[in-house]
């Protein structure tokens, strides 16, 4: 594999990369998400750039002939339409989480006064041992 | 099988699937249970339905969506194995639902019960679509539906940690649920098709071309699905999301995760080494069960177990030892035998059912003492003695004392490792089990043990109690009685581990 022939791979590996560190090292929540978002957009890349075929055309019929004669001409090579199928869904699932995400950050936002992951664990540290004692 | 029966598989989905969108438009919460609970039970008929179907038959059988036949067309699949974990997932949601109906009423903000019943169907649509299908792209979209309506039932619990602990859960549990998305990817680059038989008979060719190569995309695919299952598991170090989200969520919700999401996705860690990558490869070339799977297990059977027993409240109790308890299940795994799945399907009913019963419980304890916190639980023995016996009955379940489910999936687990002489790890086994004796103890010693208080008044929730006493009442008899379910969960594992290939290779694939 080189960079050469297989640079989408790369594109893919550095977003998926940023992403995961993104949601990994930030402690502000909306940061997080964006993140989550980043790293779910990559494997949308991985699977569109998997479809592709070398020399592919677009994978609707070419035809040949005209109006109702016309048959599909079955040398033309089609990539592979499947993994661009099945990203719609995993774009629908992508907002629905950033979506449910983001009214949960809006929740704690409300009951916390605050976004950053720290001084939530903080807040929920004090109200526990003040339940102790 | 004729007529609606030939339906059965579908119906199993379609029915809370569509049950859902219903309930929230209804916006009426009396209608709104009613109808949850009539399509929960409907769905548990179904899947008890689908088990003696199964039962009947030898291969598989299979359900073609539209009419379109695999590999092309989407396939359900009921075997012996997704049968059982169906019957037991939709059973459990129909009795969580049963308790909801006291105790949301209370938990949940008034005027969201009717989105809470339709999140909790949705829910369950997710993890019986997950259990039934047969094509790898529908596990991810299954898997999807139901980890995201389980974010919103974990926030709608009554404290503000709640939002945080689904917060948390929504990114692990999402990390999760990409990672096998993009191992699922990968399969389908290397295999050129998404039918579980279909990858099941591609990977076995390519590794018996090639048998001491790894195929290193096939390599990474594996790893990429195992460790996001291995996060939506809770398998250790991979947990941190479960005590929060199981002890924040409301407490049917509790019991109706504790019993079936890790359940489900366990049944998907089964497929996946044993049918995706094939049991010879993965437990013999890769050496996955001694080597990764078996200390991690191990690991978090101790971690889970000894951290119950420093938690302030009986749910963080209990999600610790849910952690615990997904490592005997892993374990189970690990030894890459027959026997060794069979006593992971006993563990995954007996536990299913065992920690159900103690979250309700626990619901019923929230509704008396007002909290469940252990140290407000003292004197309960004398304040209400049939809460306190059945979560003495549940308890014992865990430790897996003779004449409880515990017992018979543990001995199973025990025979299973005798079997492939992993001496060392049987007696570690018994060893964890002390551990739970001592978190149950320090609870008994808590309600029994301890005058109760004088001016405290408790309420008592009968109703609650039915679902906790119908499932610990399970758990007892199975553990009475277990030749039946044993049998079961034996042909599951045999059906399981047959080779793959009931369908004809498909002869133009993708060509990813």
């Amino acid at each position: 594999m080189t960079l050469a022939t297989h640079w989408h791979y790369w594109v893919v590996i550095a977003l998926m990369m940023t992403g995961l560190h993104i949601v990994i090292a930030r402690r502000n929540y909306v940061k997080k998400l964006m993140g989550l978002s980043i790293f779910q957009v990559s494997v949308i890349m991985l699977y569109v750039t998997m479809g592709k075929v070398a020399g592919g055309t677009a994978p609707v019929y070419v035809m040949e002939g005209e109006g109702h004669d016309a048959v599909p001409n079955l040398d033309v090579v089609y990539s592979n339409p499947v993994p661009h199928v099945l990203m719609l869904t995993a774009i629908v699932v992508g907002i629905a989480t950033m979506a449910l995400g983001l009214a949960l950050v809006v929740r704690i936002k409300e009951s916390y006064g605050t976004v950053e992951d720290d001084v939530v664990i903080e807040k929920d540290r004090a109200e526990e041992e003040s339940l102790e004692s | 099988m004729s007529g609606l029966k030939a339906h059965f598989p579908v119906l199993l989905v379609v029915v809370p699937l569509l049950t859902a969108p219903l309930l929230a438009l209804i916006r009426q919460k009396q209608v709104a249970r009613a109808l949850a609970l009539l399509s929960a039970l409907a769905t548990a008929v179904i899947g008890w339905g689908l088990v003696i179907a199964a039962r009947e038959q030898v291969e598989p059988l299979s359900y073609h969506l539209g009419g379109w036949p695999p590999p092309i067309g989407i396939e359900y699949v009921v075997s012996q194995a997704s049968a059982f974990v169906v019957a037991i997932v939709s059973s459990i949601a129909a009795l969580g639902l049963l308790l909801g109906t006291r105790e949301t009423r209370k938990e949940v903000t008034e005027g969201q019960q009717h989105l809470y019943y339709a999140a909790y169907l949705l829910c369950l649509a997710g993890l019986l679509g997950m259990a039934i299908t047969g094509d790898a792209f529908n596990v991810f979209v299954f898997l999807e539906i139901s980890s995201l309506s389980t974010y919103s039932l974990v926030a709608m619990g009554n404290r503000r940690r709640a939002f945080s602990a689904a917060f948390n859960y929504l990114i692990l549990g999402t990390i999760g649920g990409t990672f096998v998305l993009i191992g699922i990817g990968l399969l389908y680059q290397v295999t050129g098709t998404l039918n579980v038989q279909d990858i099941a008979h591609r990977v076995q060719e390519l590794e018996d071309v090639a048998p001491d190569s790894h195929n290193l995309t096939l390599l990474v695919a594996f790893v990429f699905m195992i460790v996001g299952l291995g996060l939506k598991l809770a398998v250790f170090p991979l947990h941190q999301w479960l005590p929060g989200a199981y002890a924040e969520a409301p407490a049917a919700v509790s019991a109706f995760l504790a019993g079936t999401a890790t359940k489900v996705i366990y049944f998907q860690l089964l497929r996946t080494t044993v049918v995706f990558f094939g049991a010879a490869h993965v437990f013999g070339a890769l050496r996955f069960g001694t080597h990764v799977l078996m200390p991690l297990s191990i690991a978090g059977m101790f971690i889970g177990s000894i951290a119950a027993i420093y938690q302030p409240t009986l749910k963080r109790m209990l999600a610790y030892s849910s952690v615990g308890q997904v490592g005997y299940l892993t374990l189970a795994l690990s030894f890459g035998t027959e026997a060794g799945v069979q006593a992971g399907l006993l563990h995954l009913g007996a536990h299913a059912v065992t920690k159900a019963g103690l979250f309700c419980v626990v619901a019923a304890i929230v509704a008396g003492v007002g909290s469940n916190r252990i140290q407000r639980l003292n004197g309960l023995g004398k304040r209400m003695p049939i809460v306190a016996f059945a979560f003495v009955l549940g308890g014992v379940g865990l430790i897996g004392v003779p004449g409880t489910s515990g017992f018979v999936s543990k001995w199973a687990l025990l025979q299973a490792a005798f079997a492939s002489e992993h001496y060392l790890v049987a007696g570690l086994v018994l060893l964890s089990s002390l551990v739970a004796v001592v978190y149950v103890w320090r609870i008994v010693e808590v309600m029994y043990f301890q005058a109760p208080p004088v001016d405290e008044k408790t309420t008592h929730d009968n109703l609650a109690m039915v679902p906790a006493l119908i499932l610990l009442g399970a758990s007892v008899l199975f553990g009475l009685f277990p030749d039946q379910v044993v049998e079961l969960a034996a042909d599951a594992a045999h059906q399981l581990f047959l080779e793959p290939g009931s369908l004809p290779p498909l002869p133009t694939g993708g060509h990813g």
